[in-house]
């Protein structure tokens, strides 16, 4: 066993965990936050995705002690269901979304994105920097829509 | 995912001293190859010397006429310092084109090197640019270093501390995406440093990154996509899958160095 201290979403948590522990599994079953989805579970669909000292990264492909003294910040983090983040928000006016599993993901990596490219992002670019994560309904239209209403209104 | 120990040395020497003790134990770097193989049990080490945490093994400085990055940087560094796009810009796209944004933040260069995938990009570039890999007991020519398919010089309890590209006079990085993966098919970096030229290919052989001895001498004759006309690469010795033949990949070798030439004469 390993102990494991971190900053989750602004609260501090610790914990002692096997070190194969991965991070999706210690925010979803140690810690209880289910947005963070996992997929495939082989780093290729994004739905894992969180931000670990402010940088999108895959959680399933994360050691939870790797992350120890990290500042961690997962979908629930971001926003409330009464005050939607503004990507939250763009992803529900545009309809990003149809079974919503991939939804977490889509959105820490487009504020990822935007911390990255800034708020004025075209659709080629958003298109290329969402290669991390797949959506098997949509068709990416919407989603891409609405990442791109969505750094436009973080501003 | 077997069980293992777990280390989380602060320095390069305890981690060597941890790699040492632990027979069967792994370097984990960014885990992004590491961490799936141990998923799928391919791999099952009995400890993780875990170099997250240790100090002073990322950073990227251009020292001289050479650009020298810590074994720990990851890839997004790599691909957006201003000290790579400004001095060896084709280092900065190849580091750019590894993988997802969410790979590349997590990712890094000592752990590319060190797994010697045969379809990984930073192979390409370290042999290419005929850099020294610097390890915490010695400096590895890039010729001596890579020794076949996920196999290199380094010996047991050795660690790659960092990485020094000598700043060529031009250099590109082409390559041709498997189109599910994203691993290259084939991927071609030329570099031409005095009337020194190099073209180190990856994905395509059967036993990891090599030179191209063939595209080499035609491009030391004139350094331009022309001179690979009629360049033929023997298909002895590549790979053949499911997504290219051994001819197709002989076939995209002097592509991808053509279209690596035209981009390093562009810049």
């Amino acid at each position: 066993m390993a102990s494991v201290s971190m900053t989750v979403n602004g609260k501090q948590v610790s914990a002692t965990v096997d070190p194969r522990t991965l991070l999706a599994q210690f925010l979803r079953e140690h810690l209880h936050l289910t947005g963070t989805h996992v997929g495939c579970d082989t780093s290729q669909c994004g739905a894992c995705v969180v931000h670990v000292n402010g940088r999108a990264v895959k959680s399933c492909t994360t050691l939870a002690v790797s992350c120890d003294g990290a500042t961690v910040t997962t979908i629930e983090g971001i926003g409330t269901a009464d005050n939607l983040h503004p990507m939250q928000a763009a992803f529900r006016e545009n309809h990003g979304l149809q079974c919503g599993f991939c939804t977490p993901g889509m959105i820490m990596s487009a504020i990822d994105i935007v911390n990255r490219k800034g708020n004025k992002l075209d659709e080629h670019t958003i298109r290329e920097e969402l290669e991390g994560n797949i959506c098997r309904c949509t068709g990416y239209h919407n989603i891409v829509k609405a990442v791109a209403q969505g750094a436009a209104a973080m501003k | 995912m077997y069980a293992f120990n777990y280390h989380a040395p602060k320095t390069v020497r305890q981690a060597a001293t941890l790699l040492a003790k632990n027979e069967d134990g792994k370097v984990l770097a960014g885990g992004q190859t590491l961490l799936p193989t141990m998923k799928q049990r391919l791999a099952s080490p009995s400890a993780l010397i875990d170099l997250n945490h240790a100090e002073g093994m990322s950073g990227i400085e251009q020292k001289g006429r050479n650009i020298v990055i810590g074994a720990m940087t990851r890839h997004a560094d790599v691909a957006t310092s201003a000290v790579v796009k400004n001095a060896l810009p084709a280092l900065a796209a190849l580091a750019g084109g590894i993988g997802d944004p969410a790979v590349r933040n997590r990712g890094t260069i000592g752990g590319s090197i060190a797994n010697n995938d045969p379809a990984a990009d930073y192979p390409s570039a370290v042999l290419a640019l005929g850099a020294t890999i610097v390890t915490n007991k010695r400096k590895i020519a890039a010729d001596d270093f890579f020794q076949g398919m996920f196999a290199t010089a380094l010996e047991e309890g050795e660690i790659i501390v960092k990485v020094s590209f000598p700043i060529p006079s031009k250099a590109a990085y082409e390559k041709f995406p498997n189109p599910a993966s994203r691993y290259a098919l084939v991927g071609v970096f030329v570099a031409k440093k005095g009337a020194d030229v190099r073209v180190a290919v990856t994905g395509a052989g059967s036993n990891g990154v090599f030179r191209s001895k063939e595209c080499e001498a035609a491009l030391a004759a004139r350094f331009n996509a022309k001179s690979l006309d009629g360049v033929k690469v023997s298909a002895s010795g590549l790979n053949a899958d499911m997504h290219a033949s051994a001819d197709y990949r002989a076939h995209l070798i002097p592509v991808m160095a053509k279209r690596a030439v035209d981009k390093a004469l562009a810049k």
